[in-house]
């Protein structure tokens, strides 16, 4: 179980200064809007925080497309909604880090063979909750979120979405628990993206077959044996190769249970 | 259990799927340069069962295109819902690819999904 207390509140505060500007295109008033500027947590989704932003837009938009669904891009590579929002500025930002972020706000031209779409924040929970139950049945068998009650989904999705560190941890530290009695969990829940964005996911035990832990290099050599010099970056820091999976799990994970690193 | 003994090719859009699918040459080697992953699926709840259930599919195809492979194998209306489970338990992204799901829930050489027309699991 997670006891570094002070990391888990160190990356649930990491926030980044956003600055939104709507697509020159669409903008249909003589006038020019100014851009939007906001923090947003970075564990955080962009549906979640972006509720002011599009009323900011609204009204220097064509009003035949005033409902159409809001898209975001960053130099012309458009921003999938499910992922967080800290791991997109990582995946496409990170090696050139710019603050603040420079993002832009469509209203028409939804690329659909890139983005899923999200008509609203109930879909959010769901993709959330669903990939929770994945890295439950990776660490338990899906032992902890089948066990838990309605209730308990909600809290964590309640302290999620309204920035809760609290009311998140109270139910999530169930999820980072160990059971039997080995210490660590089954499987450790990785996604590991190249700098296009592609998604590798393998199954990583938190353990060597000798019993000792498992290092980052050690996963590295197994999962990318002909590649050298692999760094692994996640909430803006490029981890040390010598972190125990295990403690990363526990510590590193994204509130959805998984870690997400940019292959750098 | 004896229609799933041998798999069919979905090597082409679902559009064509009855027509184009070839059946699977176990002896034949090197084909093709596209991994292909075994998988099965198998309906539950209000889901009308297929009657081809184990499919070869390319490891990167995503879940997404596997939904509307299903949906139009079972002439579903467009708008009508389709829900894909891994191990009973959980909902992949539809961006998600085989490959991955494969890599940490296949079983026996074959991935498992079950699909519905309601939500079943959560």
């Amino acid at each position: 179980m997670a006891n570094d207390r002070e990391v888990l509140r160190e990356i649930w505060d990491g926030k980044l200064p956003i600055c939104f500007q709507l697509d020159q295109e669409e903008i249909m008033e003589i006038q020019q809007p100014d851009p939007f500027y906001v923090m947003v947590p970075r564990l955080s989704y962009f549906p979640l925080v972006t509720d002011k932003m599009k009323r900011h837009f609204l009204r220097f938009i064509s009003q035949e497309n005033a409902d159409n669904e809001m898209w975001l891009d960053y130099n012309g590579q458009p921003l999938k909604w499910h992922y967080p929002i800290g791991f997109l500025y990582d995946l496409y930002c990170g090696n050139d880090p710019q603050l603040p972020w420079m993002l832009t706000v469509h209203f028409t031209k939804f690329p659909e063979d890139i983005l899923l779409h999200c008509p609203n924040k109930d879909v959010v929970e769901a993709h959330y909750m669903s990939t929770v139950k994945e890295a439950d049945v990776l660490k338990h068998r899906g032992q902890v979120m089948s066990t838990m009650q309605k209730k308990d989904h909600n809290q964590l999705w309640l302290g999620l979405q309204n920035d809760k560190f609290d009311q998140f941890w109270a139910i999530n530290r169930r999820l980072m628990e160990s059971h039997g009695d080995n210490e660590g969990f089954k499987h450790i829940p990785i996604r590991i993206y190249a700098d296009d964005g592609v998604c590798n996911q393998r199954l990583v035990n938190p353990k060597n077959t000798d019993g000792s832990r498992k290092v980052l290099q050690q996963m590295i050599n197994e999962i990318y044996p002909e590649r050298i010099n692999v760094k692994l970056k996640t909430h803006g820091i490029v981890l040390p190769l010598d972190t125990p999976l295990q403690w990363l799990s526990e510590h590193m994970s994204y509130p959805d249970n998984f870690l997400h690193l940019c292959l750098c | 259990m004896g229609d799933e003994k041998t798999s069919e090719e979905l090597s082409v859009g679902p559009e064509n799927v009855k027509q184009d699918c070839d059946q699977k040459d176990n002896g034949e080697t090197g084909k093709t340069d596209k991994v292909k992953i075994d998988i099965l699926l198998k309906a539950t709840g209000n889901a009308p069962i297929m009657k081809k259930k184990k499919w070869a599919v390319d490891a990167e195809k995503q879940i997404g295109w596997i939904m509307e492979f299903v949906k139009k194998y079972l002439k579903l209306d467009p708008d009508e819902k389709l829900f894909l489970y891994v191990n009973q338990t959980f909902a992949p992204s539809p961006d998600q690819t085989v490959k991955n799901l494969y890599e940490c829930f296949g079983t026996d050489n074959k991935l498992v999904l079950h699909y519905c027309k309601s939500q079943a699991w959560g």
